[in-house]
């Protein structure tokens, strides 16, 4: 009866020290910096086609410090499950001017980017596929 | 064994509970306070303007339905607002991605990747007929039980609107 009891208690104390490890880790990466593979050629030549491991802080987003210019990491507003690398144009309230597609015509088109939304767009701005195309993005952070 | 080291262990143990409380409250499930009555009569059915914040419902929000984002017809989902991320909503699914969804003036295709939701109480609940369809990527969790007032304990069951949405 005493050795189940000790079983236990060692059990528990080493469940205590994963449960605690993986709290850390899960807070650390949701809430403070995380890593990811980011790959595709919608940000040529600023990230690589074949994949880049990029940190992702996630403290400026709460702090409401992201600006334009900023690279973010986005989901993708086709399909929650996927994450874009974009990089922020226009914030809320900015105008924005861009083309469809660079390579056919040299119209453009304008809009002002609504309350809570951010527009985004890749920097290989011929294979991209980002806000010119789905929209101004929500402010989601990852 | 003086005050510094008690002092230190009654911090580490309160890091050890808040560390582990965030994560389970992230990945599995959390209590929240629904506030509004967008929702009437699923929450806060007395529709008495001081509703003061002991008086509101509290449920049961389920986590693990963002590993996959498969909703159903029906489900309450608790997601942030598309103007204001900070906000957080409470509403039904009527729509999936790629059903046609009739409102009172025209027929709207829920793109792929967003929702349509609808408040229980269509006169008074700011919802996808004002904002539009929401990205999935906003959900933030279902709600499937209510846990506050003792009396409205049980489950939340789906609800489906009659003949306003057509799926393809």
């Amino acid at each position: 009866m005493r050795q189940w009891k000790i079983i236990a208690k060692e059990a528990m104390a080493r469940a205590s020290i994963i449960a605690k490890f993986f709290g850390v880790l899960h807070v650390t990466n949701t809430y403070v910096l995380s890593s990811n593979h980011v790959m595709g050629p919608s940000m040529l030549p600023t990230l690589s086609i074949t994949g880049d491991v990029v940190l992702v802080e996630r403290v400026s987003h709460r702090l409401g410090k992201l600006g334009s210019g900023d690279l973010v990491l986005v989901r993708s507003p086709l399909d929650p499950k996927r994450n874009l690398t974009k990089r922020i144009v226009a914030m809320e309230g900015d105008k924005v001017t861009f083309s469809l597609d660079p390579t056919r015509s040299h119209s453009s088109r304008s809009l002002v980017v609504p309350k809570g939304h951010v527009w985004i767009q890749g920097d290989n701005l011929y294979v991209s596929r980002d806000s010119r195309h789905f929209g101004p993005s929500s402010l989601w952070a990852y | 064994m003086g005050t510094p080291s008690v002092l230190w262990n009654v911090a580490k143990k309160c890091f050890t509970v808040g560390v582990i409380t965030l994560t389970v409250s992230d990945l599995f499930a959390s209590i929240v306070p629904v506030r509004g009555a967008s929702m009437s009569p699923t929450f806060n059915p007395k529709t008495n303007s001081l509703l003061d914040s002991l008086s509101d419902d509290r449920v049961l929000v389920e986590k693990l339905c963002l590993r996959n984002y498969k909703f159903s017809h029906g489900d309450v989902i608790v997601f942030s607002s598309p103007n204001n991320h900070k906000e957080k909503h409470v509403k039904r699914i009527v729509g999936l991605p790629g059903d046609w969804v009739g409102t009172i003036y025209d027929v709207v295709h829920v793109p792929e990747g967003h929702c349509w939701v609808e408040g229980d109480n269509s006169a008074s609940s700011l919802d996808s007929r004002s904002f539009g369809p929401v990205p999935l990527g906003l959900v933030k969790g279902r709600i499937t039980h209510i846990l506050w007032p003792p009396q409205r304990v049980g489950s939340v069951d789906r609800k489906i609107p009659q003949n306003r949405v057509s799926s393809s």
